[in-house]
This record gives C-alpha cells, structure tokens and sequence, in this order.
C-alpha cells in the first residue's frame, strides 16, 4: 500500500519525468470513437506545460486521467514513476493529496473558511502540524500577495483575490504537479495576467511540474510548452518557453 | 401598484415552478405531502371517532329519556313511589313515567348490565321509541322474572330468546328470564328492559323507583316547573332538565377527546414545520433560477405569490388526502374498536360513521393554511432576497432563509411561562396548550442565536474533518435551523409526553402501592347497583381460614349535580381514623370538628371540579336525609377522575342503615394460600357469584396494563410526529449535500478520502441532531412541566410528581443522533456518487 511506501521527492528522482502518459486511451461508449486514443506525453520537472483545444476533444477527460479521478481504457500513467493503475481509490487519493495541486476555473475555496483556513487545507490533510503549517501557509500567502487577507472570508474578496486564495491553496503543500484548468477563466484581463505569471512563478518554484489547460492562447503562450489536443492526439504547436 | 397581470403572472410562474419542483424532487413532494396528509388524518379521525361515538351516546340517552320534559332523578337506592302518585297528580303533568334503573351485576361477569324497570304503557308515550320495538308483545313484558335484551347485550351474553339470564342480588344469584330482544334500531348500546314491578321484586327494591320521566300539560314552562319541583323533592333527588342527561357524556369525556385533539393536531404542525423546511430548501436550491426570475421582471410580489401557492398546492393535495384517511381510519375504529381510543370512557358499540361535513372541511382547510404558512416564510425570504446577489452565485450564503429574532423568541417564552400560570377556561387547560405552543415558537425562533452560541463553545481540534464540519455549520447556521425545527418540536414534544407518561405512570404504581396494602383484594363489579355481602355474607367471608383479616368497603354513586357524572362515595374504616389509614393524603387538617359533623376527606378531583377546601361543610344525600360532612383532608385518587370521597363506615352506617360491603381487603396468615382462600371464599357461596378476588400483585399488574393501553394511541401519535420531524431532517441533509457537491469534489481533488467526507458529513450530523436533542430535551422537560403541573392537572383534576425517564430519554436521544448521522451519511454518499471533476466544473 501507498500509505506505507512514503513518497518523497528523493523518491521521484529516479524518474527524472514528473508525469508520463504512455498510449493512453479512453472512449465513454462503444459506439463513440475514443476521446483520447494513444495519448503519449512526459512532463518533466521544472516544466510548465500548456494544452489547448476545441470544446469537447477531451481536455476535462486528460485531466481526470492524470488526477486520477478515472481510469484510462488502456495505456499507462506514472506519476512520480507510479503507475496510478495498480492503486486503489484510497492510495491515488493519498498519492494526489501529497503530490498534486489544483487550480479550477469557478475557484472552489469553502465558504465558510477563512482564506487562512482554506489555504492551509493540504497541509491539514497531511497531518503538517504546528507550527510548520502556520510558516508554510504564512510563505505561500505572501507569496501570491494576499497575507493581509489571511483572516478574511472568500464572500468578502474580489475574483481576482479568491483565485489566488486557490492558487495559494494548490501550492502550498509543494506539489510535484500543478494542474490548472482553465484558472483564469472567470477574472478580468488584469488578474488573468497577473495568476498566469504568478503560477508560472510558482511551478518553477517548487521544481515540480505543470499543466495548464485552457482555450486561451494569450494564457498557453505562459507556457514553456503547448500542445494542442485533438482527434490525433496531443500534437506541440510551439517549442519553448 | 397591483393589477390583474400580477395575479395571472403569479399564476403561471407558480405553475412553472411547481411542475419543474415535481420533475425534479417528486419523492420529496410526495413525503411532504404525505406528512400534511397524516396530521390531517389523525386530526380527522379523533374528531370523527369521538363525535361519532358521542353522537351514539346522545342518540341512546334521548331514547331512554325520550320525550320527557323533566327527569326526576333520585340516588340508586332510590326513593319511596309515593313520589311518583304525588308528581302524576300534579296540574301541570300530563304523563308520568316511573322508572327504576340499575347497573345489574352479573355471575363471573367484571361489567354489569344496564336494565330498566317501566311500567310499558307509560313508557310507550313517553319513551316511544324504546318500546315501540315491542309493542306488538307488550304483554309479555308482564311475564315474571321476563326481561327483554338489546341486541348487542344478547351478542355480549350470547343468550337468545328463552334463555336464562343470572343475576346478582345481594350475594345470590336470581335467575330472568330473555322474552325477546330489541331490535338494533331499537337501542344499540346494552340494555335489558323489564316491567318496572319484576324489577323492583327482583332486586328487591319494592316501593322504590330511582326516576320518574315528566311530561309536562301544553302551555307550562318547563324550567320554571323544574325550578319549582326542585326543592320540594327528597333530599338527592334532582329535577334535572333531559338536555342535561343528553350532554353529560359530552362533559365528562371532554377532556380527554380535547387532549387527544391537541395530540393529533402535533403531527400537522409538526407537517407545518417540515413543509417549511422543504420549501425553505427548495428556495436555496434554486435561488439562481428565482434571481433570474427578478431579473427578468418578475415581481416580488408574483414570486411571493407563486412560492406560497407551492406550498398552498401542497396542502391542498395533503389535506384532501388526509381528511378521506382520516375517514376510513375512523371507520375502521368506530368498526374494529367500538369507538374506543384507549381510556374506555367512549366506548360505543354499534356508533355508526357519520361523516361530519363541515368539520372535515375544517380539517381540509387547517392542513391547507398550516401547509401555507410553512410556506410564506421562506417565499418571503425568497421574494426580499436582492436578486444581483443571489444571480452571482458562487458560495453559498444559507443563513438568508431562516433569519429570525432571539428577542421574540425570548419575548414567546416569557409569555409561554406567563399563559401557564393562568387557570382553565370552562374545565379546559386552554392557557396550557397556549404556553406550549409560545414555548414551542419562542425556542425554535432562539435556534440560531443559541446554534452560534454553542458552536463557538466548541474549540479547535486541528482535525481536519471536525474542525471543517464545525466550521461548515458555524456559517450555515440558518440551515441548521431549518433542519432542526422540524425536529426540535417533534422531539421536544416527545420528551414532555414520555415525562409526562412516566411521571403519572409512576404517580400511579406509588398510588396503587399505598392503596393496596393487603394481600388480596375483593370486589363486586364496580358501579353495580345489585350486589353486596350482607353482615351476615361479611361475617362468612371473614371466618375463610388463612385470613388473618378483612375490612370492607361500601362504595356507591352520588350524583350531585346533574350536570357532571356521578361522584364515588366510600365507606371503609369502622372509625374515622381508621377511615383516613392508608388514604394518599396530599393534604389535611387538625381541625376540631362540629359534634355534628363527620370528617369527609375528599379526592383532588372534588376539590377542583367543586371548589371544596379543608374545613367545608358538604351536605351529603344519604338514606333520604341530607347529612353534613367536614372536608377533613385531600387525598389523591387516580381511579375516580369525576371525584370521590372517603367517610368511615359507621358514620355510613348511621346515615343509611346500610351495613353492606361490596369491596374488602385481605390480609392473609402468614404462609397461606391465596389461591386457596379464593376458592374457600367463593365456596361460601352456594352458586354463582360475580365477585372478584385478586392478589394485590396481580391487580396492580393489570391496572398498569389498562393504564399502558390508554396511552398507547399517546405513543403512536407522538411517534408519527418524530417521524415526520426526522424527515425534516433527512430532506436537509439531502439537499445540503447536493447543495454542497461541487465542494466534496474540491476536497477530493486536493485529496481528502471519500471516508473522511463522510465523517465530516457524520460530525456535521452528529453535532446538528446532538445540539437538537440537547435542545430538544431542555424544551421538552419545561414543556413537560406544563403537562405535568397545568394541563394535566387542570385536564383531569388530579397531580402527579414529576419523574424523569432517563434511560427511555437516553435510548430516544441516541436513536435519532444515529439516524441523523445515517441520513447524512447516506446523503453525502449519494451526493458523492457524481462524478468530483464533474461536480467542481459546474458553477454554483
């Protein structure tokens, strides 16, 4: 089990890819073509990856896969060199608490918790305790610019500030991958500029990896990378960074 | 300004609204429905069932009382005949019918049998309906020892024409004879009908009738003729007006069909509180979409309008359904149980379902207001909810919908408190169910205020899962509230049943207790008129061997106002001292009484129903004369509501020569038999006999079970309501959680375990049904001093020390934190059971 193996960034080294899909496929109905049908993919530490596409070429699907929220048709993902697919629930749940961090486009912070509370949220999943949470949520807080909103509750911010809660959020807990998907899609052209950069920032803080999905160009082109994904699969549109 | 677009616009958006409610939560509108449906039915039926067997009861008197004018009513050891030639002379009377009417014990028999003495062509004018039956066969009426059975008397004693029917008389059996039986039509209550001069032989009351029926020459008035005949009778004999006969059985059993009303009207409010919760829910479900609505020009007023029809729509349905329930569940009872819902004081057999029309529409249109105004509150919220903000969507802000004031509820408590203190009104604890529905409003209103309160008492744990469910209920406290008032009442109610039911439940066994000190017990069947152990039967009885002693009793019927039931005089102690012995005493006085006077000590019942103290003089009909009495104490008794009183047995024996027992106690020598001094005692008997010998062990068993059985339908009542509070509760949690899935699927993404949602859902459940039980149980223990000290009291005229059940109580309040905790539980996983990406990626 997960739960015994602890995973560490040591761990990880040994595979020098943070993600690596291997001929991955998924089709929802026999009688539909697959959405995804030999998706080959490394993302390697340090890398912020960005992948476009149509609505409804699988995008929100890639990402479930990689979350491991679903379970490919066939085809491998080994996240950290871990092959999700000999996990249980339980065990991609652990893995996913430990090693992933995510940024939605609706945001997704619990109401009813302080933007500290919120925040530091991985770190209570994972038992950090005192006072290594307070330090680590204060860092991140700073971080994203939004320390003197610790005390303060989601309903009384702006987008732009509750995103960045979210960000905090998905980062705090040093994730070996950051999946975004579509983050900017509810702010203004300024906090969109603004999150893009500051999640880039983060991504290539933490020395994990990066995936941002979204339709917008002017965001993808943030990162080191593009893909397009479409019925031939993910395909570069530029090299780079 | 208002106009007829408003209305019709508010028609077709309840309209859309109701339907797309119905697509897409039609289990939910059918439970509610269903609810509403339930406290109507029970309302309905009680209301039935009692006026149906009252109605009966009514219809018999009338026949036995038929068209007389004025009842000449006298004790049941009757008064001399003479009275009747004097009254038949009488100018203004033109038809006199004397009648000797007796609760006739029966050989092993613990009921007795109603019979009547006429002189049949009296009674053929005056009681025509009764006699018209038998006109044909009049003659036989004169046959000797011939009585003539109604039907369902002849059913219960299964005799038909040319049987024998014993009797008891004194202490020996009589045998009749059946000439014939009425007709159903005729009288549908049991009944035995003689010539009135075999009945006085029969049970030796020559020369002596109990009632004589007037009617009066054309032109007389008949009050002023009854308030003229009034003194110049007998002492205890009463002119008594045939209304007042005719009402009586409605008087002495009102109390109880009210209390039972007030039960079964629990269920609807309890409907009412849940109907709020599911609109209130519904409203938060859909506050985009009623945005929209505004935005789009809809009226505050429409959408008020349209979300109080919803409701409205719901208690149509409900009531409509619960009134034709309620029907076929009384017709089931008036069928199955004679019309009997547990105390036995309106059992009527034969009482046939009349539907009462206008009281059954009462009920359509209570479940249908109630079922509205579950309704306004949350559409008032609803329509005064600013539009921009509920359109931005986004977190969820619940506390909008239950706003409320604690200063009105602390305002309803203090006046709660203050409508207990008050007394009855026309016999009725009125100001006591006002309290507790004051109480009731004021402390849910005090909800949130006392939620928030509570919930800040609760530290930090930094686990995660507690500190997020606290958290999570700390800010919707407004939806705690919804979910807990249902619960709260029905609960709280509960609580102040089961107390009241365990205070008077152990009041009781400490009574009987001190009651039935002796080994066994000996009895003729209560209320008859016929049997009784002679000095000479009391002197046999007493020489059994194996009893070491044995004190009898006299115990009689008084009527001393016509328009109450008869009170119970008992005889017992030679002495006055001995008299009080083992009496349940709650109060009495040192009082040096008049030569004159005995000491009387009387029942609470006495005391409230006819306002005697320590220290009054009552002036008591015995042996014909009138003799005062001293009220010399107060003492409990559980097994007289009506009211009774306790003089010894010599000054009994001094006013009416009367040295008869019809009851004894028996204290047994040491290892003797009781079985075998039974069937000594009945030995001494030659044949049949209709006594009752019990060990005191075994009457008090089965004066628990009768006292169980009565509350059984309490029970049943009182469980319906819980129910339909804990569904209040499930709705909650169901729509809670789906409210809430796009939030379990943030936690799942960033990797918190599908056990551990469903732990902070238990905790939530847990700490929201623990908070209401702990409330509901320090509401229902005050409520449950109302009942206990006002309603009860004021109910049924007797007290009862207050015991609390706490292992019932225990039991009760885990069983609905676990079901409460199950209901969230199951609520989360079906939420859970989408898809997490799925559920984050829709906006809310």
């Amino acid at each position: 089990m997960l739960v015994d193996r602890p995973l560490s960034i040591d761990g990880a080294l040994a595979d020098p890819a943070v993600l690596r899909l291997e001929n991955l496929s998924k089709r929802y109905s026999r009688d539909r073509p697959a959405i995804l049908d030999g998706i080959d993919l490394e993302l390697r530490q340090g890398e912020y990856l960005a992948v476009m596409g149509e609505s409804g070429v699988g995008k929100s699907t890639l990402l479930n896969l990689l979350a491991g929220l679903d379970h490919p048709d066939s085809g491998r993902i080994l996240l950290e060199g871990i092959d999700l697919s000999t996990l249980d629930d339980d065990a991609v749940t652990l893995l996913r608490r430990r090693s992933v961090g995510f940024v939605f486009q609706a945001f997704h912070v619990l109401p009813y918790l302080s933007v500290e509370q919120n925040v530091a949220l991985p770190l209570d999943l994972l038992g950090v305790r005192e006072p290594e949470r307070s330090r680590r949520t204060a860092e991140i807080l700073a971080a994203v610019g939004i320390a003197p909103l610790a005390r303060r509750y989601a309903r009384e911010l702006s987008g732009g500030e509750v995103q960045r809660i979210a960000i905090a959020r998905a980062l705090v807990h040093k994730p070996r991958l950051l999946l975004a998907d579509e983050p900017t899609g509810n702010l203004d052209p300024r906090s969109a500029a603004q999150t893009l950069a500051l999640l880039r920032a983060q991504v290539k803080a933490n020395a994990g990896g990066g995936i941002l999905i979204t339709h917008s160009r002017t965001a993808a082109e943030t990162a080191d990378r593009i893909l397009v994904l479409d019925v031939g699969g993910l395909k570069p549109l530029r090299a780079g960074g | 300004m208002r106009t007829p677009h408003d209305s019709r616009g508010a028609f077709t958006i309840w309209r859309v609204l109701l339907l797309a409610q119905l697509r897409e939560s039609p289990v939910r509108l059918l439970v509610t429905v269903l609810a509403i449906a339930l406290g109507v039915a029970l309302g309905a039926a009680v209301y039935q069932v009692n006026s149906s067997a009252l109605n009966e009861f009514g219809l018999a008197t009338k026949r036995l009382v038929g068209e007389a004018d004025v009842v000449v009513r006298g004790p049941r050891e009757g008064f001399s005949e003479l009275l009747f030639t004097r009254l038949a002379n009488d100018a203004a009377v033109s038809e006199a019918s004397p009648v000797l009417e007796l609760e006739v014990a029966l050989p092993g028999r613990r009921d007795t049998l109603k019979v009547l003495g006429v002189d049949p062509f009296r009674a053929a004018t005056l009681q025509p309906a009764l006699i018209g039956d038998i006109a044909g066969g009049l003659f036989a009426l004169f046959q000797p020892n011939g009585i003539y059975l109604s039907i369902s008397a002849a059913q219960e004693l299964q005799l038909h024409p040319g049987d024998p029917l014993q009797v008891i008389v004194g202490s020996s059996p009589k045998t009749l004879q059946v000439i014939g039986i009425l007709s159903e039509g005729t009288y549908s209550q049991a009944l035995g009908l003689m010539d009135i001069a075999s009945a006085q032989w029969t049970f030796n009351q020559i020369g002596r009738l109990n009632r004589i029926d007037l009617r009066l020459n054309p032109g007389n008035d008949v009050d002023a003729f009854r308030r003229k005949l009034g003194p110049t009778l007998p002492v205890g004999v009463l002119a008594i007006a045939p209304q007042v006969e005719r009402d009586r059985a409605v008087t002495v059993t009102r109390a109880y069909r009210v209390n039972l009303n007030m039960l079964a009207l629990v269920a609807l409010w309890t409907g009412a509180f849940l109907i709020f919760s599911t609109q209130s829910l519904a409203v938060l479900r859909r506050r985009q979409s009623l945005a929209l609505l505004r935005a789009l020009g809809v009226t505050r007023s429409q959408l008020q309008k349209a979300l109080v029809g919803e409701g409205a729509a719901l208690g149509v349905v409900g009531s409509l359904l619960g009134v034709i329930l309620g029907l076929a569940i009384a017709a089931a009872i008036l069928r199955f149980l004679t019309g009997d819902l547990g105390n036995g004081q309106l059992r009527a057999v034969g009482a046939s379902m009349r539907a009462a029309s206008l009281p059954m529409f009462a009920f359509f249109l209570m479940g249908t207001v109630v079922a509205s105004i579950g309704a306004w509150f949350p559409a008032r919220a609803a329509a005064y909810q600013p539009p921009a903000r509920s359109l931005k969507g986004g977190d969820g802000d619940f506390a909008v919908v239950a706003r409320s004031s604690a200063y009105s509820g602390l305002a309803l408590l203090i006046v709660g408190a203050a409508l207990s203190r008050l007394p009855s009104m026309a016999g009725l604890p009125v100001f006591g169910y006002a309290a507790i529905a004051s109480m009731l409003f004021g402390a849910v209103l005090l909800v949130p205020t006392l939620t928030v309160k509570g919930l800040g008492l609760v530290p930090r744990t930094r686990r995660i899962v507690l500190d997020t469910a606290v958290a999570q209920l700390r800010e919707n406290v407004g939806l705690s509230t919804l979910s807990l008032a249902s619960i709260i009442v029905s609960f709280s109610l509960m609580v102040a049943m089961a107390i009241m039911v365990h205070s008077f439940r152990t009041s009781f066994d400490h009574w009987l207790g001190r009651m039935l000190p002796a080994d066994m017990q000996l009895r003729e069947p209560l209320g008859n008129d016929t049997a009784y152990w002679s000095a000479a039967d009391q002197a046999k009885l007493a020489a059994v061997p194996g009893i070491s002693r044995l004190e009898f009793r006299r115990t009689r019927q008084l009527l001393l106002d016509p328009a109450r039931a008869p009170v119970t005089l008992i005889a017992r102690g030679s002495t006055a001292a001995q008299a009080a012995e083992e009496l349940a005493l709650v109060r009495s006085g040192k009082l040096p009484l008049p030569s004159t006077a005995a000491p009387v000590w009387i029942s609470e019942a006495l005391q409230d129903i006819y306002g005697y103290r320590i220290g009054d003089p009552i002036d008591l009909p015995l042996g014909g004369h009138s003799r005062r009495f001293v009220v010399a104490g107060i003492w409990r008794d559980y097994s007289r509501m009506f009211g009774s009183l306790v003089i010894s047995r010599q000054a009994y024996l001094e006013a009416t020569g009367d040295g008869g027992a019809n009851e004894g106690s028996i204290w047994l020598d040491a290892g003797a038999s009781a079985s075998l001094v039974e069937a000594q005692l009945r030995a001494r008997f030659a044949r049949g006999d209709s006594f009752e010998v019990l060990t005191s062990t075994a009457l008090r068993e089965r004066s628990l079970q009768i006292f169980d059985r009565a509350f059984v339908i309490t029970y049943a009542l009182e469980a319906i309501a819980v129910i339909i509070g804990l569904t209040g509760v499930s709705f909650a949690a169901s729509s809670t959680a789906l409210a809430r899935r796009a939030e379990f699927g943030m936690l799942r993404h960033i990797g918190m375990l599908r056990g551990q949602i469903i732990g902070m859902l238990a905790s939530e459940g847990v700490l929201t049904s623990a908070f209401g039980v702990a409330y509901g149980l320090a509401l229902g223990t005050a409520l449950s001093l109302i009942l206990v000290y006002v309603i009860n009291r004021q109910s049924f005229n007797w007290s009862i020390d207050l015991a609390i059940p706490a292992w019932q109580l225990a039991l009760l309040s885990l069983t609905l934190i676990a079901a409460a905790a199950i209901t969230a539980i199951w609520s989360g996983r079906a939420a859970m059971s989408q898809d997490a990406v799925r559920a984050v990626r829709e906006d809310w």
